[in-house]
């Protein structure tokens, strides 16, 4: 088996998660699609770092990583807070500045 | 075949089994992500994807990331996930009508071209040369090479991340703060609604369930001094969803009081 073909899955996984975030319209959902593709970038990142036999790509990773986290608790008390003043956590809810 | 295999200069078969069986498990889990109703199936399926993703780090020699995936994502991201989902209402099922006319299929045609131009240059991109694999770069162990690099070349990048941290908490807490609008009542406010209140009957609180009534558990109503039941003792929850015990079977009235003679 060949290294790459982590990278395959990878790139499966970061479309799957692409569309989620179109097609899907629970914020939370969509929200978990994009840390889905973050988490298939981050599987590239580790792969690479496997190929070019050096950590960079680790390290790389494990800065995704940190970021990502700061990303979920970030987006996360938004949600909260537009739940609590809309009651509904629909990405299509959200429509003031349509109207 | 397994010879076949080894003789073309691949990687250990174990790793190779591994791979064809996880791989397709997690694009199914990822998959099924985008197809359930409950947001609590997704945020599941997509720990799955994380620990999965996880066994692949490790199988990848990258350890530490490995670990840090399962106790970061797994236990600290998904869970924070699940709790905003409690939070929000887990029953809020997602409509999975489409508000956007043809927002579906436009989506999937363009997914499956970039899914395809991804694989196909994947597959068409050649390094010229065979992986070099991490037992180099590993030799004084992962943690240690992660380390090294970490406090050396990425030293800078690794404060400035630290700084976000501490941003995006403060971000959270500023979010998440709410105004009073009204003044918090004093103890004796609070005293004064209880008297001055409906009824002088929950003056002292409200009766438990269960108390005198022929049951001891939660869905009996109590009995009041008079021997009539209380449904208010029951919580309301449980009224609503049909759990409470009859109440009326429990009035004295209804109870045989005949005390019969043992035999």
């Amino acid at each position: 088996m060949d290294a790459s073909n982590y990278l395959y899955i990878s790139a499966l996984l970061f479309t799957i998660g692409a569309v989620g975030v179109v097609v899907r319209r629970n914020a939370i959902v969509v929200f978990m699609c994009i840390e889905l593709m973050l988490n298939a970038s981050n599987l590239s990142l580790v792969t690479f770092s496997r190929i070019n036999g050096d950590l960079d790509g680790q390290v790389m990773a494990f800065f995704t990583m940190v970021v990502a986290a700061c990303e979920v608790v970030v987006g996360l008390a938004i949600i909260v807070a537009i739940y609590r003043s809309r009651r509904s956590a629909s990405v299509d809810d959200a429509s003031l500045l349509k109207r | 075949m397994m010879q076949l295999a080894l003789e073309v200069g691949q990687t250990a078969q174990p790793e190779a089994i591994m791979f064809w069986i996880l791989g397709p498990m997690a694009v199914a889990a990822a998959l099924g992500m985008l197809l359930v109703k409950k947001a609590v199936h997704s945020a599941i399926l997509m720990a799955f994807v994380m620990i999965v993703l996880a066994i692949f780090y490790i199988a990848q020699d990258a350890v530490f990331l490995g670990i840090v995936q399962i106790v970061v994502y797994t236990g600290a991201v998904m869970m924070l996930f699940l709790f905003i989902l409690m939070l929000v209402g887990v029953d809020s099922s997602d409509s999975l009508i489409e508000t956007i006319p043809g927002l579906r299929p436009i989506a999937f045609t363009a997914a499956i071209g970039f899914g395809g131009l991804m694989v196909s240059l994947l597959g068409r991109a050649t390094l010229g040369r065979d992986a070099i694999g991490l037992a180099a770069a590993n030799a004084d162990g992962n943690v240690e090479g992660i380390a090294m690099l970490l406090f050396s070349t990425y030293v800078f990048p690794f404060e400035v991340v630290s700084a976000l941290l501490i941003t995006a908490a403060m971000g959270a807490m500023v979010l998440a703060h709410q105004h009073r609008t009204t003044a918090r009542p004093t103890q004796r406010q609070l005293s004064i609604n209880r008297f001055r209140g409906a009824s002088l009957g929950t003056a002292a609180g409200l009766p438990g369930p269960g108390v005198y009534a022929r049951h001891n558990a939660v869905d009996v109503p109590a009995l009041l001094p008079d021997g009539t039941p209380a449904p208010t003792s029951v919580n309301a929850s449980l009224e609503a969803r049909g759990d409470m015990l009859d109440y009326k079977s429990f009035d004295l009235a209804e109870v045989n009081t005949q005390i019969e003679e043992e035999k």
